[in-house]
This record gives C-alpha cells, structure tokens and sequence, in this order.
C-alpha cells in the first residue's frame, strides 16, 4: 500500500539524523554530480556511496528493492543518450539512418546514466529514512519555516493512506455501476479521469472538515505558536554535514580538476 | 478583505491534500501507464506528449486557492509526497516540482493573482511545462541534438502542458464548483446558488 | 463561568439559497447539559460551529447574535472545545501525543507545561498506548477518544460534540460514550451535544432543545416534558426517540418474515482474501450461499473482515483462495472476471460512502447510466429512471449534481443506481449507517420489499435494529472468519 516503507531500523544512525541535514548533504552530493558529464565522477560517487551504505545502518537488500525504478530510469537515460546523440566522434558502432552510435556515444550515455544514479541515490535514501514529523519539526525550527504551512502539509500527508484506500474504492464502484474500460485507451483515461474526480471531491470535503477542526483548536489564533519537542542540530549532524562537504571537494579535486 | 497574501487555515489544507490527492492519483498512473510511459521513456519527444498531465495541480491549485505561491506549494509539495513514497528521482523530484510550480506560478503572478481566465491558465500550464521540461533536458538529455531532440522535446510538452493542465485544470475547476465543495472558495462562488 | 447565548441568529452557507439556521434564541446557562435534537437539515450542526465561532464572516450572512459570556463567540474561541463526528479529519499529526499537544501549541502553553497536560487529558479519556503510537493503528473509536482529549487538553468551559459516535461501530461508540462521561463526571463543563440515538446519550444531558426545520425552536424542557409532549412528531421527522415515548422500530407484523426464501442464487466456499504486504489475511475460509428471496446479515467488529467480504460477494474482489459461482451467470468464470457491464445485471453493490459510486454530474443520468450501458432503448432508460426516481422520492432531484445531496438522498440515490440494471443479487454495506430514522424506516420497506420480490441480498451491518426487522439468516465474522 501508499505508505513509505522503512529501509532502516528506528534506531539506526541514519534514522536519528536530523532530516535537514540529511537533505543538505544529498543535496550537495546531487550538485557534485552535475557538476561534471565525466563517467569518472560519476563511477566514483557510486562507488562511494555504495561503500558507505552499510554504515548508515539502512538494511541493504530493501534498499536494492527500492531504487530498482531508478536504476531502470538511469539505464534509459543512458540509452536515450547514446542512440539519439548527434556529433559523437569515435569509431562508428552502429549507424542505420537516424540511429548512429558511436564509441564517444556510448562514452556519453554511460557517463549520463551513472550520473543519474550518483545524483539521486543520496537523496532516496536521506528521504527514504526520514518521518514526515520530523522533517516538520526540524523545517520550522531550523531553517523558521511558517508553522502554517510546515503543519498543513503534516496534517495533509497524514491522509495519503486513507485517500490511496479511497482510490481503490472508487475504482471498485466504477465496476460495480457496469463501467469498465477494457483495452480501449480512450475509455481508459475517461475512467482514470471519473475516479480521479471522485477522488478530488472526497479530498477537498476532508480537506475542508480537517480546516475547521484544526482552526477549533486554534489553528488560526494568531497566538505565536509554542513546540511541544525541541529538535536541535546535533554534533553528528554537523559532522555528518562537514564530512559530505570535505568528500565532494576531495572527489571534485581529485576527479574533475585533474583531468 | 481577502488579500492574496494572507492565506487562511483552509487554503493551506486544501492545497496540501490536493498535493496529496495528485499523489495518489500519479502513483495510480503508474500503475495503469507504467509499461506505456518506460517505452516511451526511449524517445523523450514521444513522452512529452502527455507531459501536462503531471502539471495539472500546478495550475488547478492557484485557480482554487486563489492566493500567492499556491501554485508553487502545491506542486512542490506534491513533489516531495512521491518523493517521500519512494520516487526514482529523491531529491530530485523536489527540485523538478520546485521548477514545475515556479513556472505554473509566474502566469498568474503577472496577472497580479487577479485573473483566473482561461487565458492565464492556458499561459500558467504552458509555462510550467516549458520550465519543467528545459530542467528535464539539462539534467537527463545533456548531449542529446539540440535542433533534433531538444527542441521538440521541450515544444511539445509545453504544448502538451498548455492543452492538458491549460485546459484541464479550469474545466476541472468548474465540475468541482458543481458539487459544492469549492463554496467556501471564489472559485465555487460562481454557481448558482441552491 | 460560561454562559451561552444565541439572539436571533440566523445563518445562510455562501452559495446556499435557503437559510442553515434562521431565528433561534436561546441561553445555556454555566453547567447545563443540552441536548440539541431536530430533522435533519434543520441546522443543528451549523448551530455549533456558530457557537464555536467557527463561522467565517467570510463564509456567509449571519442575523443576530452569537455570545460567550457575553462577547462575540468568534473572539471566546480559547474557551470552547468542539468534537465533530469523523476522527479522520480530527486528528492532525502522525503521533497520539502530537496530536494533544497540537491545540496546546497552538495556543502557546510553554514547552514544559505541554506534556504534563497531554498525560492529563489522555488519562481522562481511558486513552493508555504510548505517546509515539501512530495515529492510524487506532481504532475508529480509538481515534475519536483520542480527538476527544485533544479537545480536553485545552480545558475548555463550553465543550460542543456533534454526534460524536455517528461514525463508530457499536463497541467504539460505547467506549466514546463511556470517556465522555468520566470527564463530565465532577466538572461543572457547560454541554451542548447533537444526537441522533437519543437512548444512549439521555443519561449525560439534563435538558433537551429540539430545532424547528423552517426556524425557531419547537421544544425546550426537561427530556421527560420534551419526548413526551412531541416524541411522536420527532420520531417522524427521523429523531431516534427512545421507549417509553416511542416504539422501538422493529418488524413491521404486515411483513412476511422472509423465512421463504427459495433457490441457492450465489455460493462462496471457502474463500480467503490477503492484501499483498497485510501481515495477515482478511478473510480465511468463509463460506456463504446467498438464496433468493432471503437476507444474509454479515455483521461483527471492524476490521473483522466484512467488508472484505462484501466486495468478494459483489464480484469486485478477487479471492486469493476459494471459489464464487453464480446462477445464471454469463460464463463459468467466477464473478470477479466479468465484464462490469455483465456485472451490474446481475449483482448490484452499495457501498458504504455512497459519492463512492457517482459517476455522473446529474440523478437522472447517473440512473440511466447502467441501463443504457446494457443496451436497453431511449424510452425503456427514460421509464426506468422515472420510475427510479418516483419509487425512491428522487423526482424533484432529477436535475441535481449528485454530489450536493443529503445524507439520506445520496443513500436513495446509490440503492437506486445499484437497482438501475435490475440485477438479482443485491451486495449492501451499511446502507443504513448513520441515517435518521426516516430513512431507516425508507430503507427497511425498500429492502424488505427487494427481498420479498426474490432479489438474493446480503448486508453488511452493525445496526441490530435492521438485522432484527430483516434477515433471516446471520453471520457473525470475527478475525476474517464466521463464527
């Protein structure tokens, strides 16, 4: 079902680490992958990150399961790259009208492919080991986010498992009224819309009621908001920080510059 | 009274479980369409075609809500919901939404958050489209033909995106307004009354 | 001290043509304990927003006066707590200790003082899991006890509930009604409760008001002076008046009983249903043989795999083990691999949430959506919708979006789409869950009447009122098993 499904234990490191930080560090790792369309920077990032994994406590087979979409993505992007390219030089692989595949081409795809990878998989795993309060507590107390909004968004995700059951539902009723779309796209994507609808007024109705009963308990009291848990950034987070920092120069040195 | 600054508890709700909703309602896309859109994933051009799709909340959203930054909240939220459900991308995913919503967003802030025409709409799902998928092409399709590939790439999901959430999203607006559940909103205040 | 006044008030919704509330005066005094009865749409839950001062100016046009001690209730609202009837969109966080400490937060409790007051409240209520434990592994019941501190937490002087247990099974309902009263035990908290089962709620009020549907109030006193001077007129206007003042519904003596019921129709043996990734199945080896002309009632507690049940029954659900074969079906094949249109003519499913089954955006073309589905012609669609629509007192509705209905008219309106392709299996869940008594008695002549013209019928239901007037068969479930 629609919920997010846990790649680590409660207790692990990852698990206890402040989510901004965790954000942060995927980030800047993100942005060392882009920096560069070198497969050199990219074969090492994944190599590094592959190594460290085990130590952040995520259990390493769900986690496998869970990028398996992006690693199908990843390989797309690397074939896309290398069949449609234009003006690779090299030795000429495969050339049959619009599709010509050259060495440097595969060069390129490949070096594409292992970026998509580098960049995204730091950022599964920050988000695929962090609760959804969490992030809310540290986004209004670290970075002073609107508690307005960080609450809202809260209280809003905390309906994504019953409205998932919702759309179950009301694609059941669909059939059980003798509606049905069979193999025909037209009348499929006319179905997908009449339950998207369902969906959407079931939505805004809860969305509504949830309002009123957020504003009776003072939602909307202009009172300055109070926190019932106080969520620092701790010296791991810190560390946890510095030490990405420090890496992604070391490998941006080592890999780009001297190149 | 009503400035478009000032949000009330019930537009910050509506646009999160609409964000929610959208959430669920792409994951259900992905599992009708998965095996059409990963073939279609091996020609970006082809793919674009039913790129709107992905946009709607972008410009549905600011057409309920009707306040500033409506329109970014809801697609990056709704970002960060596939994100947080294990989108391929991670992070990623919140930087495209980010992207997307900027983009939805600039055509009704040109219009001051006054106008909620259709026109705007149209230029509101347009403009989502073209940034969303210019940021598509720099970080996936780097090398690929710039003519050739990435030019029609991005034409057509801004087109796309102008018909499919341009369009979309007002008519959907309007079926919505039909069943009453937009009355404590402007845009459900236009039906007659019951 | 909290003294509660209404003068005048008036309210129409923005969008609404006719008036919520319109005319009422009345006064609560510090510790009363009212009970606030009348049909339903005479604004008895716009009323305690209003006094919640939860009404937007925003949001409609007010006449009169809504005071708290005097003042506007919209500027008293840090002394008013209010329970509306559905715990999903009450609870705000992902965490039961969150979720009382919201409304603390809310109104700037310091962090030091949150916690202790959270353990107060939760104790009040009988509330025991740990402060961590998610929100969605409660129980209906659970949740709305839980939303029910929340509420307490703020020690509020006024507390407002409107029908808390609406939305309960039988045991949570008992269990809400069972924290209420230790908490208004020894507190001088002022009480305005909206009920429709008057019974069960009598015992924590010491005043009833009963609202007038075109405005005003038609009666105000002492429950014993209320029910019976006009506990016959608001038992028709749907009010659950308890005995003595009324008779408890029950079969009708003019019914046949049903007992006649003839050939098997639908046979289920041994059927089990496990979700991927539920730790457990929802339904383990049920056999059930659905008879023409009989009414099975499936009841037992949430969560025990009736609904499962119900959606195997209707041919939506496929079993992962066992098997459903039907009379006259269209193939051999079980229910499940039907086309839908093949479906709908031979089993109609109702289901719990009736917007669920709306597909259209007006009554008339959502009736004849099924028949023409199934080919019939323009003029035998037209006959059959108006004949719907006659039958179920939906004609003046014809033109409406079906997303604007009532409670009670979208129910007719999703049992009239269900019969709209004429099938002779009838799959219920809930239908007369939280209706008024009107539609319960509207409900139970339908029914009856469907069953007795030999539709086979199955109902999931906690309502032992219907299951006495109505089956002649019952299965109890339990952990997704009959017992």
């Amino acid at each position: 079902m629609l919920t997010p499904a846990a790649v680590a234990a409660p207790s692990a490191i990852i698990v206890r680490a402040n989510p901004l930080a965790k954000l942060a560090a995927a980030s800047l790792i993100a942005g060392l992958a882009l920096s560069s369309t070198d497969w050199a920077l990219g074969l090492t990032l994944l190599v590094i990150e592959a190594a460290l994994l085990p130590l952040t406590g995520v259990r390493v087979g769900r986690f496998l399961w869970r990028i398996r979409y992006l690693a199908f993505a990843a390989f797309t992007v690397g074939v896309v790259n290398t069949v449609f390219a234009t003006g690779g030089g090299g030795t000429v692989w495969f050339d049959a009208g619009p599709l010509h595949v050259t060495s440097s081409d595969v060069d390129n795809g490949l070096a594409l492919a292992l970026r998509v990878g580098a960049m995204a998989i730091p950022g599964v795993l920050a988000l695929a080991t962090t609760d959804p309060t969490d992030l809310a507590d540290a986004l209004i107390q670290q970075l002073r986010v609107s508690p307005r909004f960080a609450i809202g968004a809260l209280a809003a995700f905390r309906m994504l498992p019953l409205l998932a059951g919702e759309w179950r539902l009301i694609a059941m009723a669909r059939r059980a009224r003798g509606v049905d779309a069979g193999w025909n796209p037209v009348r499929r994507l006319r179905l997908f819309a009449s339950t998207m609808f369902a969906l959407l007024v079931g939505a805004i109705r809860r969305a509504t009621r949830l309002a009123t009963a957020m504003d009776a308990r003072g939602f909307d009291s202009g009172v300055p908001r109070t926190h019932a848990r106080i969520r620092r950034m701790r010296g791991g987070d810190w560390v946890l920080l510095a030490a990405t920092a420090v890496a992604c120069l070391a490998v941006y040195v080592a890999v780009v510059v001297s190149r | 009274m009503n400035s478009v600054y000032k949000w009330r508890t019930i537009d910050v709700v509506v646009a999160a479980v609409l964000a929610v909703a959208f959430g669920v309602v792409f994951w259900a896309w992905n599992l009708v369409w998965n095996a059409a859109d990963a073939s279609l994933g091996f020609f970006p051009p082809l793919k674009a075609i039913i790129y709107g799709v992905w946009l709607i909340p972008a410009v549905l959203a600011p057409l309920i809500i009707r306040k500033a930054g409506a329109g970014l909240l809801t697609e990056a939220l709704a970002a960060t919901v596939s994100a947080l459900l294990g989108s391929q991308w991670g992070v990623v995913t919140i930087w495209s939404g980010l992207t997307e919503g900027l983009g939805g967003e600039l055509a009704f802030a040109a219009g001051r958050y006054r106008r909620f025409g259709l026109p705007t709409s149209v230029v509101s799902g347009a403009l989502a489209g073209l940034f969303a998928s210019t940021f598509d092409t720099v970080l996936y399709y780097p090398t690929l033909g710039f003519l050739s590939y990435q030019v029609p790439y991005v034409a057509f999901a801004t087109l796309s995106s102008a018909v499919i959430a341009g369009l979309g999203a007002p008519a959907l607006v309007k079926a919505l307004a039909a069943t009453g559940v937009l009355d404590r909103f402007p845009a459900g205040r236009g039906r007659a009354l019951v | 001290m909290s003294t509660l006044e209404l003068r005048g008030f008036s309210w129409r919704h923005a969008g609404r043509a006719a008036h919520a509330v319109r005319d009422v005066t009345l006064r609560v005094e510090h510790g009363e304990r009212v009970l606030l009865l009348g049909a339903s749409g005479a604004g008895k839950s716009t009323l305690l927003a209003a006094c919640a001062g939860l009404l937007a100016a925003d949001s409609g046009e007010q006449d009169g006066e809504v005071l708290i001690d005097g003042a506007d209730a919209r500027t008293r609202r840090d002394r008013v707590g209010i329970l509306f009837q559905d715990p999903e969109t009450q609870l705000v966080m992902a965490r039961s200790g969150d979720d009382v400490a919201f409304g603390l937060e809310n109104r700037g409790v310091p962090t030091a003082d949150i916690w202790p007051m959270v353990d107060k409240a939760l104790s009040s209520v009988g509330f025991d899991y740990p402060l961590d434990h998610s929100t969605h592994a409660l129980s209906g019941g659970e949740q709305q006890r839980l939303a029910l501190a929340g509420v307490l937490a703020a020690e509020p002087e006024v507390l407002l509930l409107d029908e808390p247990t609406a939305n309960l099974d039988p045991l949570g309902a008992a269990a809400v009604r069972d924290g209420l009263s230790r908490v208004l035990e020894g507190r001088d908290t002022t009480l305005i409760l909206v009920e429709h089962r008057v019974g069960e709620v009598l015992p924590l009020v010491d005043r009833v008001v009963v609202l007038e549907p075109g405005g005003g109030i038609r009666a105000d006193g002492t429950p014993q002076r209320v029910f019976a001077e006009h506990g016959a007129s608001l038992a028709a206007q749907g009010v659950w008046v308890p005995e003595p003042w009324s008779s408890p519904p029950g079969p009708d003596p003019a019914r046949p009983d049903g007992s006649s019921s003839g050939d098997t129709r639908l046979r289920a043996e041994k059927v089990g249903v496990r979700y991927p990734d539920a730790p457990r199945a929802a339904l383990t080896d049920v056999d059930v043989e659905l008879r023409d002309g009989g009414l099975l009632a499936v009841t037992g507690a949430n969560g025990s795999g009736k609904s499962s049940l119900a959606l195997v029954l209707g041919g939506l659900l496929a079993p992962t083990t066992g098997r459903v074969g039907v009379e006259g079906g269209p193939s051999a094949r079980p229910p499940h691999r039907w086309r839908a249109p093949a479906l709908a003519r031979r089993i109609g499913s109702v289901f719990q949430d009736p917007e669920h089954q709306f597909v259209t955006s007006q009554v008339a073309e959502e009736l004849a959506l099924g028949p023409r589905a199934a080919g019939m012609s323009e003029t035998d669609v037209e006959a059959r919708v108006a004949d719907l629509l006659e039958h179920l007192r939906l004609s003046h509705l014809a033109r409406a979006n079906p997303f604007t209905l009532s409670g009670g008219e979208a129910r007719r309106l999703s049992v009239a789409t269900a019969l709209s392709c004429a099938p002779r299996i009838l799959v219920l869940d809930e239908p007369t869950f939280g209706q008024d008594r009107r539609t319960w008695g509207e409900l139970v002549d339908l029914i009856a009447g469907l069953r007795d013209s030999g539709h086979a019928i199955a109902v999931v239901t906690h309502d032992t009122d219907f299951t006495d007037a109505l089956a002649d068969r019952t299965l109890v479930m339990e952990g997704g098993r009959t017992c």
